[in-house]
């Protein structure tokens, strides 16, 4: 332990503990911008910097680490100047027109402006002027960037894809996409976890709000609007309300207060998904010596976009099933219109996404198999559903709760935890058991894939058969995963991936909360919902079997295979690998002449 | 009013005269990979703030220039601005009236040659091609990437044998370079910001002296893989000892008597103790490396055999041929190499040169190290001729001056013109040209002969170090390419189009450094082992020591220093004294931990494995 004091306190940590740290735990809080713990102690805001006593320069307190005897001050007019100051400087480069910015009230670097009552800045305003594809569905915008080096730090660390780089050196040192390629150019995954980890509004994602509006606007459309799993885990975070009140039956109440027309549950596609998923499985297996293994789950998009651009050799292990949103526009546009009795095309198709990805998934040109136009017409994140609320006048503490509507809002516990990392694994061994067995196991039997590490393995009893499963979420931990795949050091039947940590639940449309990881707590309403549903199996799931019976005849039929299934060969990804860029940058070893 | 008055300088004066030395001491820190163009608009701002402002080109031209660049820099140029930079720059450099303008417009000149695409890749792209790839100066500069900062801070808390065990991880001959490395790690120190670059080589000769015994890594499983290295110096060694601790089966076939190469048959014991050198050498063949001594490959083995027998080759021969001088009389007797001199001192045959007179030519390491061995076997007079001014001979300039220190006598700018010899065809004087210094071509001024008259030198011996050339006919013979005598390698180490053989060092550079034929023996040994199949992880579990808080006052470097001249020169000793615990702590505390504070911290600034 050692012995320090913080403004007059005296303090007792354990070694190598940061002085930021030393001063969190003993309720002195210092202000700090580009911090975020474990992932950038890089000290560049030079907000956090402590006078210490004996020192005549400042010193940053989250990456310095006390030392015995230390007498710090968090408030001297040194570091009252200095942190002022610097504040100054930032604000000088960053476009600071909050009233139009989508982090407004919920910016890093407006709450320590403000709170530092910096109401005038001493510096002109020094903006860059840089260009981005605005129709991409990652949009950043240089003149707010402050240069914390999140977004670096984040796609190198966690997710290994190193999409983001410094681009210039000296004063015009800015963030842009690694060797200068343009984003779509490049292979970046949009999990969107730069825009989770963006302390200001430099990224987010692209804002596709008016074109709901327009939908609405337009009397011949009917609009029909799917939320996923994890939305309702997470929707309430920024409207100021608790896990508790935030259920999805008050977000089906603020959606149908909008004035959309029919409002439904992803989860009822989850189930769908484990019912095509898990028979397509199954048969894999029995047709074992012409597959190859594992088989990987196939609806995260951010993951598809991964494996396109990485490992394109392993596109037909992927399971041909559509994501949920994706099954979803499909049986909107074809079974549900059919129900309406309606023109498919005057659907206009929404989805509400924890996920930047998603954005560019609906886009694909595969993603239109009930023939009338895209099978989802737009979809939205997390994010821009609360900003729908709020820009309608909503009082989220008003509201109460409402029902989806049926038949495509009903779903099982099994769909609700496709939200959390594990849970689409967990939903499939729970209906695979039951389609080998014909009898249903402990709904909490494959438990063991539940958890936080990046990397779990399970192995399970399938009527007689082991069967080796795997679940990663994060890049970083797929990369790994794969690569022990690819070398033979671990093998697997079946694999879930989740390219954001922590799953959909920790996805990069979900609401931000500056240096929270917020995935696991998330998850865990969901394993709550699943728990107090009363249908716990995506093949009792009484919709899904009129689904069948009505539409779809079975799974894997050849209607099912039409809507419901797709091939991702048939799709281009045109893109500049980081690696292959590397490859031709000569940056492998090589002898530096100096 | 007075009719003349000494003129004192005042405040202001003083003051900028201070900055002056600041900026020029930053000019010597500052970090590869910065923006060309940035630099020399840069640049540009502070030569218009040295015009008078008489003429038209210089007073508006410059700043013209200036803004121009700030364009590009900008994203405002077109290709367009880029002949209008050209030109105006051209009109500067043929019209101002003094070299302020001129010479201020040949910069931009100079860059506009030098770093064309970079101008294109700012206008076309808003981007420029450099980055700050390895952020910390010192080990950005050594050739072999050392952790520098790392051993340092090691230093600093008195853990020696982990300073060593980190150095290992990159350098497999720390001692070695504790005491013969030209520190290119030095060279832009960020510390000469405040004062003076680090006493980087001081702190590891201190870090090697203290550590005690230090134990190789152990091997990783054999792969039972077969590699066979040509030539047994720092490269060869350097490649042996990792692709071994990599658990390859390593042979050494080396064609003298013993190992180390030029570390024993260049540098003179006064500077690499032999007990050092073969200490260092037996530590690394503990981890299982065969040597083969008295081999001659390309004679007694040829490269095609060891093909057969091993999995990769890495020819690592160095330039061990000495160069023939040209002169009338070279064929006399008295007159010989100092590759010969040294190889035979390396194999403890002392020759006899006591009360000799010997004239040494050349200005090189090698002709200072053969000159100060002389004077240590016992010459009587040691004059070394060459034909530059001695600010220009490429040896290190301690080395030149401890030369002198120790009695030898620098004859510079002066040619070899003739040999005398007497009737047994021995030679008697070397009779010499007087030079005059010239224009400077490729950085360096030439010598052209003075309207002089030619001098003589009396000798009894003459030593020849004009430089050495590589063995490479044998090898030339059986495929591998070379090219102006020197091997063609690629940047990996590999020889294209001949699969599984490597070459490195001297004998691919020419004559170089420790530390870069060092550095070329880690890189093949990465890529031999990736050819063989293979990605073994070269690291260590040494921890970096946190920084420790302070402020950095300016403070003088620690420089090494040496036994008194009159007593060195009676031995073969080593002659360099070690810093003492005292001056280590010290000049280790003024490192400023470029690993930490800056842009270490984020990118680059420890590579940790490799």
């Amino acid at each position: 332990m050692v012995n320090l004091i913080i403004d007059n306190n005296k303090i007792n940590v354990p070694e190598g503990t940061t002085i930021l740290d030393a001063a969190k735990m003993n309720d002195i809080p210092i202000p700090h911008l580009c911090y975020l713990k474990e992932l950038n102690d890089i000290g560049a805001c030079r907000v956090c910097a402590v006078e210490v006593e004996g020192i005549n320069r400042l010193v940053t307190s989250c990456n310095n680490v006390v030392e015995e005897g230390m007498v710090v001050y968090t408030n001297s007019p040194k570091v009252r100047e200095a942190r002022r100051t610097n504040v100054e400087l930032i604000l000088s480069q960053h476009n600071a027109k909050c009233a139009t910015c989508v982090r407004s009230g919920n910016c890093s670097l407006q709450t320590i402006s403000n709170d530092l009552g910096i109401i005038d800045i001493s510096y002109k305003e020094d903006l860059p002027n840089a260009k981005w594809a605005q129709d991409f569905p990652l949009v950043r915008d240089d003149e707010k960037c402050i240069k914390c080096m999140r977004c670096i730090q984040v796609c190198d660390k966690i997710q290994d894809m190193y999409i983001w780089d410094i681009a210039n050196t000296g004063s015009r040192t800015k963030v842009d996409v690694s060797l200068n390629r343009k984003i779509e150019e490049s292979d970046c995954a949009l999990c969107g976890q730069c825009i989770t980890h963006c302390p200001v509004g430099a990224l987010r994602e692209r804002d596709d709000v008016q074109r709901v509006f327009d939908a609405l606007a337009d009397e011949d459309k009917i609009t029909v609007v799917q939320i996923a799993p994890a939305v309702r885990a997470a929707w309430g975070e920024s409207l100021g309300l608790s896990r508790e009140f935030a259920t999805v039956k008050r977000l089906v109440a603020a959606l149908r207060k909008i004035g959309l027309d029919y409002i439904f549950d992803t989860n009822f596609t989850a189930d769908l998904t484990i019912m095509e998923e898990g028979s397509e499985f199954l048969a894999r297996l029995k047709n074992g010596e012409n597959e190859k293994f594992p088989m990987f789950t196939s609806c995260c998009p951010g993951w598809i976009r991964f494996i396109k651009s990485q490992y394109p050799d392993m596109i037909d292990q992927l399971s041909s099933a559509k994501s949920p949103q994706q099954m979803f526009g499909a049986i909107t546009k074809s079974y549900y219109a059919e129900l309406l009795d309606v023109d498919p095309s005057r659907i206009f198709s929404i989805s509400v996404m924890p996920c930047t990805a998603k954005k560019y998934e609906c886009d694909l040109p595969i993603m239109n198999d009930a023939g009338a136009g895209q099978d989802v017409d737009v979809v939205l994140t997390t994010r821009e559903i609360d900003r729908i609320i709020r820009s309608e006048h909503i009082i989220p503490q008003s509201l109460d709760e409402e029902e989806f509507d049926t038949p495509l809002g009903v779903s099982s516990g099994a769909g609700v935890i496709f939200g959390a990392t594990g849970g689409v694994m967990e939903a499939a061994l729970r209906t695979a058991y039951y389609l080998v067995t014909n009898e249903n196991p402990d709904p909490d039997a494959f438990k063991a894939v539940r958890g936080r590490e990046g990397w779990k393995e399970a192995t399970f009893d399938l009527a007689g058969t082991n069967l080796r499963v795997a679940v990663a979420s994060g890049l970083g931990n797929t990369r790994k995963l794969i690569e022990a795949i690819r070398q033979g050091n671990v093998e697997y039947d079946f694999v879930e991936i989740m390219a954001c940590p922590g799953g959909c639940a920790g996805g990069g449309g979900q609401p931000i909360e500056d240096g929270k990881e917020l995935a696991y707590e998330r998850a865990e309403v969901l394993y709550g919902l699943d728990k107090i549903n009363n249908i716990r199996f995506s093949h009792e799931n009484p919709s899904v079997i009129n689904c069948y019976k009505d539409y779809l005849e079975e799974p894997l039929s050849h209607k099912s295979h039409k809507l419901l299934h797709t091939n991702h060969y048939n799709w281009e990804l045109n893109v500049d690998k980081f690696q292959e860029s590397l490859d031709t940058n000569n940056y492998d070893w090589e002898l530096s002449t100096n | 009013m007075s009719r003349l008055s000494i003129i004192t300088k005042d405040k202001v004066q003083t003051t900028v005269e201070t900055l002056y030395k600041d900026l020029e001491r930053r000019i010597i820190a500052s970090p590869p990979g910065l923006c060309p163009i940035d630099l020399a608009s840069s640049f540009l701002k502070m030569c218009h703030a040295q015009t008078c402002g008489k003429c038209v080109p210089c007073r508006i031209g410059l700043g013209q220039l200036e803004a121009l660049l700030e364009d590009v820099l900008n994203g405002n140029a077109s290709l367009e601005t880029i002949d209008l930079i050209e030109k105006t720059a051209r009109t500067i450099y043929y019209s101002a009236d003094c070299a302020i303008g001129y010479e201020a417009a040949n910069m931009v000149l100079k860059g506009v040659e030098g770093f064309r695409d970079d101008f294109e890749e700012h206008i076309l792209r808003n981007r420029c091609t450099f980055e700050l790839y390895q952020p910390v100066p010192c080990v950005s500069l050594c050739p072999a990437g050392v952790d520098v900062p790392g051993y340092i801070a090691l230093v600093s808390e008195g853990r020696y044998e982990d300073a060593v065990r980190l150095i290992r991880k990159d350098n497999p001959l720390p001692s070695v370079c504790a005491l013969v490395c030209e520190h290119p790690c030095e060279t832009r120190c960020r510390r000469n910001m405040i004062d003076d670059s680090i006493n980087i080589r001081g702190l590891k000769r201190f870090a090697v002296d203290n550590a005690g015994v230090v134990p190789v890594e152990k091997p990783a499983p054999s792969t039972n893989k077969k590699v066979a290295i040509v030539g047994g110096g720092p490269s060869g060694l350097s490649s042996a000892y990792y692709l071994s601790i990599m658990g390859h089966d390593v042979e050494i076939f080396e064609q003298r008597q013993k190992l180390g190469g030029m570390l024993r048959y260049g540098i003179p014991s006064y500077r690499l103790p032999r007990e050092v050198l073969d200490k260092e050498i037996d530590t690394l063949l503990s981890t299982g490396i065969k040597a083969h001594t008295g081999i001659t490959v390309g004679k007694d083995i040829s490269v095609v055999e060891l093909k057969e027998q091993f999995d990769a080759v890495y020819i690592a021969i160095g330039a061990h041929i000495d160069k023939k001088i040209g002169i009338e009389g070279q064929e006399a007797e008295g007159v010989i190499s100092a590759v010969e001199v040294l190889r035979q001192i390396g194999d403890d045959k002392y020759p006899d040169f006591k009360g000799k007179s010997i004239a040494v030519i050349g200005g090189g390491n090698v002709a200072i190290d053969v000159a100060r061995s002389a004077v240590r076997l016992g010459a009587e007079k040691v004059n070394i001729v060459y034909r530059r001014r001695k600010v220009d001979m490429p040896a290190m300039k301690e080395e030149v001056e401890g030369a002198i220190a120790e009695g030898c006598e620098i004859y510079d700018l002066y040619t070899p013109g003739k040999i005398e010899t007497d009737n047994n065809n021995h030679i008697k004087a070397l009779w010499i040209q007087p030079q005059v210094i010239g224009t400077i071509k490729g950085g360096r001024p030439t010598p052209r002969g003075a309207a002089k008259d030619t001098e003589k030198i009396d000798c009894d011996l003459l030593i020849i170090a004009i430089g050495q050339g590589i063995e490479s006919k044998d090898f030339e013979k059986e495929g591998i390419p070379v090219t102006k005598g020197v091997i063609d390698a690629l940047s990996c180490g590999g020889i294209e189009n001949v699969p599984g053989v490597y070459a490195g060092g001297d004998c691919v550079s020419g004559p170089a450094t420790v530390i870069r034929a060092i550095a070329a023996g880690k890189v093949a040994a990465a890529n031999i082992d990736e050819y063989l199949g293979y990605d073994h992880i070269i690291e260590t579990d040494v921890k970096i020591p946190d920084p420790r808080l302070a402020d950095r006052t300016p403070c003088g470097r620690v420089n090494m220093r040496e036994r008194d001249a009159s007593d060195r020169v009676k031995d073969f000793d080593l002659m360099e004294l070690g810093m003492t615990c005292e001056e280590a702590n010290q000049e280790s505390s003024r490192c400023l931990r470029c690993d930490h504070f800056g842009f270490g911290i984020f990118k680059g600034g420890r590579i940790e494995k490799w």
